[in-house]
């Protein structure tokens, strides 16, 4: 579904350059969840922006459902459309309501109709549990209820992949667990998610497959269990020591 | 320092300072020899002209019918030709059977016409309401292309909108008319409102500008992760967005733009300001009608200020 190959992004300003991803080669098949996890400055967040295309990498390739992202002839908004993500920050439309939040793109991009926008809306609504929002604005909801929100927002683009940028750090710890639920329930739906995430239990009970990054680099791929009992490298013993 | 609760001294404070200075004003103003005639201000907001009716024929007068205020006279030609005219009652100057001339004035009709100021008050509404679009419009689109990741169109931009700054709106105005005006035979209200837009997109191009970059990053990121193209973003999520909080500067910047307007008074359009200088060379007023004039632009300014306030306010439901 997602194939990463030697994908590199150079930061460069200042008379410094940083290779913030170097050199990933990954993948997730369908219905898969791959969990990245790593210290600050690892490059997964800037590594799971270029799966959608958001930052622009200066060398490899990703393709999305065979399709070569950074080619000229890939329409980049179809490709969005198919790849829904949810961020830190949440980045709700603050001036739209929470129904229009999840309307808006189904109608300008999937061009369906109102009446099928607003059902699928309220479908997902359902789903992530805050049905009874869908005339509030995003500032009336709590940090957990917005990030609710913004992913039954990329859910109502009907993805075929979900990517998750550290979806619950910007969250206040007793929302975390209501978060974590709706991608817990999504991932048993056979959803196929490539997750950046700091929750170790997350990773341990959901991921199929858990990356591990430091310094742009891949350091250690493996099943959950191998990382959490007994991982091979020793930075990544480091890193689990000082996060566990 | 403790918070006073009570506000109702200060307000005491205001009402003796401003009587204070309105008499300091009265004192200096009466030591001069100068005559207020305040008396004749009305009449050039609104006055009744009275327009002579004339015989169109050589012809006798047939009929006279008093209605009230009214008067209709009804005219026949040489030639059996009829007409029947409407004049005041207390301005007609014929009788029945009379003998009737070409040209002779048989009353006259009044109605009540705007005066120069209230003429002079649309000229200015109109050319400020028409820059005001246009400049909105310029400032929109050099705004977009001042945050433009292409180095030649944000450059264009940023010329343009340095020029229009560094200058004087006066000498842009004079420039429109004179220079472009001339060479494209433009008419002095094209070139003054031209001027006027112009000058005034440079200033919405920044505060657009400003606008826009105060969005978050992860709006447009979110809106395009959605699959939405870069105008779509911009339509849907950026620019709403930014217009809210934009409103305010934009807002000013239209209001002034009713006060800067009067200096296309300067190529002879005879707005506010200009019928205001009009009237004086025939009344010698000077006083009374730049003081009106002054009001005038103050009342405008004033209403339209209440009014954003007012769209501000519903515009914040959503904060």
């Amino acid at each position: 579904m997602i194939k990463a190959e030697n994908v590199t992004k150079i930061f460069s300003g200042r008379g410094v350059t940083v290779r913030a991803v170097d050199g990933v080669t990954a993948s997730v098949d369908k219905a898969e969840v791959v969990v990245i996890i790593g210290p600050s400055g690892s490059g997964k967040s800037t590594f799971i922006r270029c799966v959608n295309g958001l930052e622009q990498f200066n060398e490899g390739h990703i393709y999305i459902d065979g399709v070569d992202i950074a080619s000229r002839k890939t329409n980049i908004n179809k490709i969005r459309a198919e790849v829904g993500m949810v961020f830190q920050q949440f980045n709700l439309f603050p001036h739209k309501t929470v129904l229009e939040n999840l309307t808006l793109a189904q109608m300008k991009v999937r061009k369906r109709s109102r009446q099928v926008a607003e059902k699928k809306a309220r479908e997902l609504l359902e789903k992530v549990g805050i049905p009874e929002k869908e005339n509030e604005f995003p500032s009336r909801l709590s940090g957990g209820q917005q990030q609710r929100v913004a992913i039954a927002r990329a859910l109502a683009m009907e993805p075929k992949v979900m990517l998750f940028d550290e979806p619950t750090s910007a969250l206040d710890p007793e929302m975390v667990g209501e978060v974590l639920d709706v991608m817990k329930q999504l991932a048993r739906e056979g959803m196929t998610m490539m997750v950046v995430t700091h929750e170790m239990g997350f990773a341990r009970e959901v991921a199929d497959r858990v990356l591990f990054m430091d310094q742009g680099k891949i350091v250690e791929v493996g099943t959950p269990e191998h990382f959490f009992t007994a991982p091979r490298e020793e930075r990544t013993k480091l890193f689990l020591k000082q996060v566990l | 320092m403790i918070a006073t609760e009570k506000l109702w001294p200060w307000k005491i404070l205001l009402a003796v300072i401003l009587l204070v200075i309105s008499a300091g004003i009265w004192g200096s103003v009466s030591r001069i020899d100068y005559e207020w005639r305040w008396y004749r201000v009305p009449q050039y907001f609104l006055y009744e002209a009275e327009t002579p009716l004339k015989t169109p024929f050589d012809g006798v007068v047939e009929q006279i019918n008093a209605n009230g205020a009214d008067t209709t006279v009804v005219m026949v030609s040489e030639s059996g030709e009829k007409v029947e005219v409407t004049v005041d009652s207390d301005s007609l100057k014929v009788a029945e059977n009379e003998d009737l001339f070409e040209d002779d004035t048989i009353g006259f009709a009044s109605e009540w016409v705007l005066g120069p100021l209230m003429t002079g008050l649309m000229t200015t509404l109109w050319i400020s309401a028409v820059a005001s679009v246009l400049g909105l419009i310029i400032g929109l689109i050099a705004g977009l292309m001042k945050i433009s990741k292409n180095y030649t169109i944000s450059t264009l931009a940023a010329i343009y909108v340095e020029i229009i700054r560094g200058t004087p709106l006066l000498v842009q105005i004079f420039i429109a008319y004179f220079f472009i005006g001339t060479v494209f035979d433009l008419s002095r209200t094209v070139a003054g409102i031209g001027a006027l837009a112009l000058f005034a997109g440079a200033y919405v191009a920044e505060i657009v500008r400003s606008g826009i970059v105060a969005i978050p990053k992860g709006q447009m990121e979110a809106a395009r992760s959605l699959g939405m193209s870069l105008t779509q973003a911009m339509i849907y999520i950026i620019l709403p967005q930014a217009f809210k909080r934009i409103l305010p500067p934009l807002s000013g910047q239209f209001i002034s733009l009713i006060k800067d307007s009067s200096l296309v008074s300067v190529i002879a359009i005879t707005d506010l300001t200009k019928s205001g200088r009009e009237i004086i060379t025939t009344t010698f007023a000077t006083f009374e009608i730049w003081l009106v004039v002054a009001a005038m632009y103050l009342i405008v300014t004033s209403v339209l200020s209440q009014f954003v306030f007012y769209l501000e306010r519903r515009l914040a439901v959503s904060d």
